[in-house]
């Protein structure tokens, strides 16, 4: 048992001493490319929730239908691998200057690729996180009945927009909030795309920076670790708790 | 707020009506008409709930699939005759010489951990799921979600602190002597080893906590060791499971970039990495979309994946619902 639990979440920390740590926040490039990975996750949680809720609520409540096309949707990005997203990605992105170099789309070209905020790596992300939201989202929504939480506000003489939000998404509320934390730690996390694109969020800095100040990058990497573990197991907390409340 | 009717008592009226409400039977103010009328309209509202979604995806899925599918099988824009003509010899280069090697790398590669991961994965599995503390199953589950989803980079540091070759273990043990090196196909192996038994847990639990109690107990009244219980009711009933979750591991070690170019750059032969090699231009003039043929046979390969995971979890669902 406790060689299975120090297996699964085991790391080794290598000679860190307290100096790593002090001297990171000084470290050129650190706090950029922090606040470039946050502004890109909580972008993308924003997208994401905008561009999923709508679907799976209406794929529920309307168009049963829907529902296999969403589905399918939601699961192709997890079949593809992401460097081959990202080669389709870089394809897409030359075509600007092959084909459009002399319209007004070629400004469209140049500012997703704004390296200040890359809107490239944003839909990228988007993509990546889709399944794995769509997976908590789908398991909130089955615990839930909207159809007869719906029907039984517009009974009571709610709008159709304020059903939703008032009734349906506070129902919702731990499975909108475990697939925001996913998608936190995957674009925190994510490393791939940004490194082969040329953007430098958090990940990408990690790795150019620690082949120069091992001892640092260890430091960063079992900082980040611990974090996002913290927090995944603080929701899990939370959540059996909500649910045991709710139950009796 | 006017009318709100529930669908039930509607839909039956409109049956009744007559059904369908074609010009001929039912009068435009009969209540088929507009029932219809407003089903109708609540299905055309609910296209346009996932209307958003589905530019989504065409914009930022389609265009680069489409952009791999019409590069894979064109001439790239620097090519001597200019670009944009048919051909296939982007496919070829990328199935031969190094790029072959590569691509078999990467499949061994990934063929091996998912088997090893498998085997260590679910004893693990089964000593966290039959745990008796919630606690430790939660902090085992949500760091096994961690290091799967998020260890990449910082995974790979960890590992050259302490196994690389002025690491603290490698170091400390003398490792070197025994001819260890982190930066070799094993190397890499063992380190991909950390984000796919996590993995593994993660996938396998449901299907361990599925297993009744009762089955065990009826084998055990029947006089059952506990090997023969396991070898005769537990692994057939999670077969379709493992062989799942094997496929999984497979496909994320196959796709895995991160932790292989934090570690050993594009020392050992992988697709992914060449991929990465080939998208920052070091490449031969001339064979831009390479890499698009070569993004091309990774989704292949993943596709084949797929197809084997799919329907076996389909299986192992029934089984275990």
């Amino acid at each position: 048992m406790g060689a299975s639990l120090w297996f699964s979440v085991d790391d080794y920390h290598g000679g860190v001493t307290f100096n790593a740590y002090t001297k990171l926040l000084g470290a050129p490039g650190f706090l950029d490319a922090l606040y470039l990975s946050l502004e890109l996750a909580a972008a993308t949680v924003v997208v994401l929730l905008l561009v999923l809720v709508p679907a799976l609520l209406a794929a529920r409540l309307g168009a049963p239908r829907l529902r296999p096309v969403v589905e399918v949707m939601c699961s192709l990005p997890l079949v593809v691998p992401v460097v081959a997203l990202t080669t389709g990605i870089v394809g897409v992105l030359r075509w600007g200057p092959d084909h459009f170099a002399n319209s007004p789309l070629f400004q469209t070209f140049v500012a997703i690729q704004n390296p200040s905020f890359p809107v490239v790596l944003l839909v990228a992300y988007v993509l990546m996180a889709l399944p794995f939201a769509y997976r908590a989202l789908d398991g909130g929504l089955r615990g839930v009945d909207v159809v007869t939480l719906v029907e039984a506000a517009r009974n009571c003489g709610a709008s159709y927009p304020r059903a939703v939000f008032s009734v349906v998404l506070p129902n919702l509320r731990s499975a909108l909030l475990s697939a925001s934390v996913l998608t936190v730690a995957l674009v925190l996390g994510e490393f791939t795309t940004a490194s082969i694109l040329g953007f430098q969020p958090f990940s990408v800095w990690i790795n150019s920076y620690g082949k120069t100040d091992g001892q640092m990058s260890v430091a960063v990497s079992m900082i980040s670790l611990l974090v996002v573990w913290v927090v995944l197991l603080l929701m899990s907390v939370v959540g059996n708790r909500g649910r045991k409340a709710a139950r009796s | 707020m006017t009318t709100a009717p529930t669908p039930v008592p509607t839909s039956t009226a409109a049956d009744l009506s007559g059904g369908g409400g074609t010009p001929g039977t039912a009068t435009p103010a009969s209540p088929a008409a507009p029932t219809a009328n407003r089903r109708r309209k609540a299905g055309t509202r609910a296209w346009l709930g996932a209307l958003p979604l589905m530019v989504f995806f065409a914009v930022g899925f389609g265009l680069p699939a489409i952009a791999i599918a019409i590069g894979a099988f064109t001439t790239s824009s620097d090519a001597p005759n200019g670009g944009g003509t048919f051909t296939l010899s982007n496919l070829t280069a990328s199935l031969q010489g190094g790029y072959l090697t590569a691509l078999l790398g990467s499949i061994k590669l990934s063929a091996l951990t998912a088997l090893v991961g498998t085997v260590l994965g679910l004893p693990l599995a089964q000593a966290v799921a039959t745990s008796r503390w919630r606690f430790v199953r939660e902090a085992v589950q949500s760091g096994s979600g961690v290091l799967a989803n998020f260890g990449g980079v910082p995974l790979a540091f960890m590992f050259v602190a302490t196994l690389g070759n002025a690491g603290e273990v490698t170091t400390g043990l003398g490792l070197k002597k025994y001819g260890w090196s982190l930066y070799t196909f094993d190397g890499l192996a063992v380190v991909y080893l950390y984000f796919l038994i996590p993995l593994m847990i993660l996938t396998i639990t449901p299907a361990l906590e599925g297993l009744r109690v009762q089955w065990r107990e009826a084998a055990a009244n029947n006089g059952a060791t506990t090997f023969q219980y396991w070898r005769h009711v537990a692994l057939p009933v999670l077969l379709p499971s493992l062989l799942g979750g094997y496929v999984l591991l497979f496909g994320a070690s196959f796709a895995a970039y991160a932790t292989a170019e934090a570690m050993v750059g594009s020392s050992i032969p992988l697709i992914s990495m060449q991929i990465g090699d080939a998208l920052s231009g070091n490449v031969l003039v001339g064979q831009g979309n390479l890499a698009l043929a070569l993004g091309l046979d990774m989704i292949v390969v993943a596709c084949l994946v797929m197809a084997i995971y799919l329907p076996l979890q389909r299986r192992s669902a029934k089984w275990l619902s």
